[in-house]
């Protein structure tokens, strides 16, 4: 399998705060990679520098092989290269409908900058039925985000990622105030995704949400990468344990 | 057969009919309406004489569009989380600016770029302060609002500039005429309101101005330019206030160093009264031009039934407070 993203020897520093020091991380073609680690071991920060939203002070990033370079690396660059990350909560516009969440930043205009208003309500009608399965409830591409539960937030989130056709989805904590119902849903997308041959950035907190649908686990502490394992070579029990461990050692030294 | 007709008329029912649903949609504008309605009324009422001819209405199609163009400039500013209190003063300077090239050059058409210019400017240096530098809006425009007064008064050294000659140009007719007996202020604001329609729902601008009164965090991590946009509204901000004032000066004639003074109020009022939440994120233009029209109305007719003009501002403040309480109370509900 061709390596999507290669990150070595990342440093970032914000001000006097140091949050990654010297991370290796790779991603492969069509693999669902599961990001674990306490708060402030700098998961969020790691995925903001692949999703152009942070730069990385020190370290070289490479896309599909391509070096990139970190000064004119944007969130508009990260989706050109198939690169589309669904945040924890932040990802939506509560008072907007439904096809200006989907479309926000990459309207389908005409040369004046007007949006072709028919054509994306018609897209977001078929994202709503193909990718998200949001057809009960009323709910049309004129809903307001406010008027969704927690559950189809995430799937209006991680549908819209999927449209886009990117390569790699990253999600940062998606089932984060989610009932358990809503967490299959998500987890399903997950599958989903993994299924249309493309790869995946899991993130969470919940180790037995992640380890159902992920392929590979990297544990990171405080700024760095403590280890990594693939699924056959531990269990569910195991991982657990292994997590604990690890993030106890790095508190004692 | 009958199990196939039951679920048609089912269906039939659970659809509710595209009337209602318009009806729905639109109930806060339709309820101005319907007050304004009122309002009138109770003019016609009070003062028979004054509202019941058609005179004192076509007073109203040539004066409330000063605050009403700017009305529509503040919607924009206060849908995407801003607020504006400079534009007065921006009336007054682009207006300066008007009166002196026009004086020099009698040039309607070099007075009015170099108006927009600076409105626009003055509108580029609020965006640039509250982005780049971080303060609020609220503190920058209300510097800003006593800087370029005093820069009005000290360039004018507190004269006012005559214009007669504005009435012998062949621009007077559009900015000051009627058309089909309509008084032509009134058009330019129907086409501007149109316009601004246009830009906050259906091009890129207007909804990279509602994303980032709704969320800016979100905003910016889905790839829109938070900077440039607010810079870009406080920018069409101060070109609609310059514009305002140009129009102005065609009907009085004479610039005056307190030009704009009063219009704060009355349009902040004209977008509260029209809906516009002041928490950004929604607004709408419909609103802001059937609240330019109560707001507008409401000064004739304290007047003309009588009462004092002291009233005016008494009820203008009432009238803000409560409908943004309507305004919050509704969206607490709503949650």
């Amino acid at each position: 399998m061709n390596k999507l993203v290669e990150m070595k020897n990342i440093h970032k520093s914000f001000g006097e705060v140091v949050a990654l020091r010297g991370i290796d991380f790779t991603v492969k073609d069509n693999e669902v990679v599961g990001i674990l680690g306490d708060n402030g071991a700098g998961k969020s920060t790691l995925i903001k520098m692949l999703a152009g939203v942070v730069t990385p002070t020190k370290g070289d990033i490479y896309i599909k092989g391509e070096k990139i370079n970190p000064r004119n690396y944007s969130v508009k660059k990260a989706r050109k290269l198939g690169i589309e990350t669904v945040y924890q909560e932040k990802a939506l516009g509560d008072l907007q409908p439904l096809w200006r969440n989907i479309f926000i930043g990459r309207h389908r205009t005409n040369r004046l900058g007007f949006i072709n208003v028919a054509e994306e309500k018609r897209e977001t009608d078929k994202i709503m039925r193909e990718l998200i399965g949001l057809t009960g409830g009323g709910a049309s591409c004129e809903s307001s985000v406010k008027t969704l539960s927690g559950g189809e937030r995430q799937g209006v989130a991680i549908g819209r990622a999927m449209y886009f056709d990117a390569d790699l989805v990253i999600l940062d904590e998606p089932t984060m105030a989610l009932s358990l119902q809503e967490v299959d849903k998500v987890l399903n997308f997950i599958r989903k995704i993994k299924e249309m041959g493309k790869a995946c950035i899991y993130i969470s907190h919940n180790i037995s949400y992640v380890y159902p649908v992920s392929e590979r686990f990297v544990l990171m502490d405080r700024g760095q990468v403590i280890v990594e394992y693939k699924k056959e070579q531990v269990t569910l029990e195991e991982l657990m344990d292994k997590v604990v461990m690890a993030t106890q050692v790095g508190k004692r030294q | 057969m009958m199990m196939k007709m039951k679920k048609k008329e089912l269906v039939k029912n659970l659809k509710t009919p595209w009337y209602i649903t318009l009806i729905n949609k639109y109930r806060m504008q339709l309820g101005l309406v319907v007050i304004t309605a009122m309002v009138l009324v109770l003019f016609m009422i009070g003062s028979p004489r004054a509202f019941l001819s058609g005179n004192i209405y076509r007073t109203f199609l040539s004066t409330i569009p000063f605050v009403g163009i700017m009305a529509l400039g503040l919607t924009l500013i206060l849908a995407s989380g801003q607020i504006d209190l400079s534009f007065p003063s921006t009336m007054a300077l682009s207006g300066y600016a008007f009166a002196v090239i026009f004086t020099m050059t009698e040039s309607v058409f070099l007075g009015l770029v170099v108006a927009l210019l600076a409105g626009a400017l003055i509108g580029i240096g609020n965006g640039l302060l509250v982005t780049k530098i971080g303060i609020p809006p609220i503190i920058v425009t209300l510097g800003m609002m006593f800087f370029i007064r005093g820069v009005v008064h000290v360039l004018a050294g507190g004269l006012a500039v005559p214009l007669r000659a504005l009435s012998g140009t062949n621009w007077f007719k559009v900015f000051s005429g009627t058309f089909v007996g309509i008084p032509v202020q009134s058009v330019w604001f129907l086409l501007l309101g149109v316009f601004l329609w246009f830009i906050l729902f259906r091009h890129r601008l207007g909804d990279s101005i509602l994303f980032i009164g709704d969320n800016e965090e979100t905003a910016g991590m889905m790839g829109i330019n938070v900077h440039r946009t607010k810079i870009v509204a406080f920018a069409i901000m101060g070109m609609l206030a310059a514009f305002a004032g140009v129009l102005d000066l065609f009907r009085l004639r004479t610039w005056w160093p307190t030009m704009g003074e009063g219009y704060l109020m009355t349009t902040m009022a004209a977008v509260f009264v029209g809906g516009t939440s002041m928490f950004g994120g929604e607004g709408t233009i419909f609103g802001t031009f059937i609240g330019a029209f109560l707001i507008g109305s409401l000064e004739a007719g304290i007047v003309a039934s009588g009462m004092s003009g002291f009233w005016t501002q008494l009820i203008y403040g009432l009238l803000i407070i409560v409908s943004v309480t309507i305004h919050t109370l509704l969206r607490r509900k709503s949650k």
